[in-house]
């Protein structure tokens, strides 16, 4: 496989993606690549913009939304081109999987005529060969006797399932790209560890690349190998997995790796971020995150810091971040207390 | 001490139909469940989704009938629901759950429903009201101008400490917590989790803490419940069940839980999905996912033991000296 570091192994660029509802704007302009078989993660809180981004790639917002900006995918312009050309990206060469299952399955046709549907379309494939690929397919979600469940309904099946059944789909196109959004948020903790390792499983077998959208810090650490902070509605700080764990540098991400309780901790008390996310209808002046940020200085407040790139490919946006080789505040409480 | 609230063999068998003319066929969602919580003490509850956590917490507040088995509260049988003995008592439990919006009236302030526990329960001289209420929102970090707000104009953050706020008005000695972080983003959550410990350890309340996610119960509890279809399999502290879990299914549930910057690989992964309650498994309920599972496992119902000081498993092979006598 390609490495990732040629310029022409670029799958997708995003170039100043904006996004607006009702005049506000939530999205200010994301740039970002994705290599081909790249595992990329998307983390921040909640109304970030981490869903909006690619739904407003895959020209998948509402018409009320207004996008401008640039999305291309092997080079190819998809913003603003003709309806067909997107249509036939979607599904194809991209695919897009969410939280909540039973939004893209449909309730009322058996399972195996929706992936048949959907080879069909992206794959023309009929007939048999349609039943033989949708049966591979479910095999190799993991879909256990699948054969005997070809015809069943959306319903008879498990959350879990469900998942696996909607990445199956997914797979249909045989995409280079997986926009997995959340996947395994509405599970449980071990069915969540099924779809995780299904996923890292998929991306070795197929080579597609993958986007993984999550809160959940933890998730992101095991499913990607880059991973991109957004604060709202931008990028904040962008690494390696193995870098940007190590050290964060943006008093942001640094938060928020503070904030979460460890299974192996004792029962310190937790460290929060204070404050709230902004509303993007009332943005602070400066940087969006000074307000909540124990490092701000003046000139915070004042001009907002643009994301610059660091060595070893990582960016940041932050006029004053954490000093690289600062430990975790729950690290030196422990030094302190030992 | 005596323990503040006591549940003994407790069982909600609830008829569920499968589709739309299936007839009704009885689904055990509590399976005798027994369990103690001590004045101001926490305890966490773990497990599956449908394992019955929810169900159980409306149970120990009398809010669900048990079909078998009983509840007491200080040393005394919880009064029958809708009782004006039952109502007295709840101001002493409150409950508080996910979905803070549902919780609220969207037509009242913040102010007026942190204070309606108290005219419900006609607790305080209508003077002292006003007073109370700001200082429960201080408790739990709203502020002042907040008062006069209605839940849609704050965040979800504040709309649950609104919600704990009330809970707390009437003063009550067991707080029932059904997944009352879980809709909030990580920075948030820490602030809520501060909160609760603080007036917890403030006023000594006892907790119920319903969660599926491990690492708040890790923090928040003293001592934890597992629950796996309907019954418990493990109990312990705190500070041992996540370093050393004996269930097979709370090893497999720790060590499911991602944690930053540890690969997946290693881990154990289970296979297989959590059973259908209207369907249980013979003998052990987990043995079809279990990785240990012998053939006594198959057969036998295992029965939740003490395997060591303050810590019991329901296992065949972790804690059955049956099982030990016979290798
Ligand atoms: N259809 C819509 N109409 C109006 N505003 C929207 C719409 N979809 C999203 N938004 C707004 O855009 C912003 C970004 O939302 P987005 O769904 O991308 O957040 P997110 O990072 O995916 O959050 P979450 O973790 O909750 O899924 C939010 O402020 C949200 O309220
Ligand atoms: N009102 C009800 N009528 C019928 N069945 C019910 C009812 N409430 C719960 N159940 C069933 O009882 C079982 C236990 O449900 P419960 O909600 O207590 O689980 P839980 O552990 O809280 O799950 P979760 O983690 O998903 O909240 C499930 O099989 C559920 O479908
Ligand atoms: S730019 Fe300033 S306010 Fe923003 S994160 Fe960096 S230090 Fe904090
Ligand atoms: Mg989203
Ligand atoms: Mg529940």
């Amino acid at each position: 496989m390609d490495k990732n570091s040629a310029a022409g192994s670029r799958l997708v660029e995003l170039r100043d993606l904006r996004v607006a509802f009702d005049g506000v704007q939530v999205l200010h302009g994301i740039n970002l690549d994705v290599a081909k078989g790249e595992a990329l993660g998307l983390v921040g809180e909640s109304g970030c913009g981490k869903s909006v981004t690619w739904l407003a790639a895959l020209g998948l917002l509402p018409g009320k939304a207004m996008v401008s900006g640039s999305v291309k995918l092997d080079g190819q312009e998809l913003a603003g081109g003709p309806r067909s050309v997107l249509e036939s990206v979607r599904g194809g060469r991209i695919a897009m999987i969410f939280q909540d299952p039973s939004s893209s399955l449909n309730p009322v046709l058996r399972i195996g005529r929706q992936i048949v549907e959907a080879l069909a379309v992206h794959r023309s494939l009929r007939g048999e060969a349609a039943r033989a690929e949708a049966l591979r397919l479910l095999d190799m979600v993991g879909i256990p006797d699948a054969r005997r469940r070809f015809d069943l309904y959306p319903h008879e099946f498990s959350g879990g399932q469900c998942q696996r059944l909607m990445i199956a789909m997914a797979l249909a196109g045989e995409p280079d790209l997986l926009v997995a959004d959340e996947p395994t948020t509405a599970l449980d903790a071990t069915i969540q560890a099924q779809i995780l390792d299904l996923l890292i499983r998929l991306r070795k077998e197929t080579g597609m690349a993958t986007v993984f959208i999550s809160h959940d810090l933890g998730a992101v650490s095991q499913v990607c190998e880059r991973v991109c902070v957004m604060y709202a509605g931008r990028i904040v700080e962008e690494g390696s997995v193995a870098d940007l764990f190590a050290a964060p540098r943006h008093p942001y991400t640094r938060g928020l790796f503070d904030a979460i309780p460890r299974l192996d901790g004792g029962r310190e008390r937790l460290i929060p971020i204070p404050g709230t996310v902004p509303n993007p209808k009332h943005l602070p002046k400066g940087c969006s995150f000074s307000p909540r940020c124990p490092r701000a200085e003046d000139g915070c407040r004042e001009a907002r810091p643009p994301l610059l790139a660091l060595d070893n490919g990582r960016k940041l946006a932050c006029f004053n971040p954490v000093p690289p080789v600062a430990k975790t505040a729950v690290r030196i409480v422990e030094e302190a207390l030992a | 001490m005596s323990p503040l609230i006591e549940a003994r063999g407790l069982v909600r068998v609830y008829q569920v139909r499968r589709g739309l003319f299936g007839r009704p066929i009885p689904v055990r969602a509590v399976d005798g469940v027994s369990l103690t919580v001590m004045p101001g003490e926490t305890l966490g509850i773990v497990g599956e989704s449908g394992s019955g956590k929810s169900t159980l917490g409306r149970m120990l507040l009398g809010v669900d009938d048990a079909q078998e088995g009983e509840v007491l509260f200080e040393g005394r049988p919880m009064p029958a629901m809708n009782t004006a003995e039952w109502r007295a008592l709840r101001a002493k439990m409150q409950l508080v759950y996910q979905d803070p919006l549902a919780a609220l009236d969207r037509r009242l302030t913040i102010a007026v429903q942190i204070g309606e526990p108290l005219e419900i329960h006609d607790l305080l001289p209508k003077e002292q009201r006003a007073s109370h209420v700001a200082e429960l929102m201080a408790a739990v970090g709203l502020r002042s101008d907040q008062a006069d707000r209605y839940p849609h104009e704050l965040s979800g953050g504040q709309r649950q400490r609104a919600v704990i706020a009330r809970a707390l008005a009437s003063r009550p000695r067991l707080l029932v917590c059904d997944e009352p972080v879980s809709a909030l983003d990580v920075s948030i959550q820490a602030q809520v989790v501060n909160m609760m410990r603080d007036l917890q350890e403030e006023h000594r309340i006892a907790m119920v803490f319903i969660s599926h996610d491990l690492k708040v119960v890790r923090n928040i509890a003293d001592r934890v419940a597992v629950m796996y279809l309907g019954r418990i399999v493990e109990e312990a502290s705190s500070d041992v069940l996540f370093k050393a879990p004996q269930h097979p299914y709370t090893q497999a549930l720790v060590s499911s839980v991602p944690v930053p910057g540890q690969l997946l690989e290693g881990r154990v992964i289970l296979q297989g999905e959590p059973p259908n309650p209207a369907n249980r498994p013979a003998g052990c309920a987990f043995h079809p996912r279990c990785p240990i599972a012998r053939d006594i496992c198959r057969s036998a119902v295992p029965q939740l033991r003490r395997i060591s000081e303050g810590r019991a498993a329901a296992c065949h092979v972790v804690a059955g000296e049956p099982v030990q006598a016979e290798a």
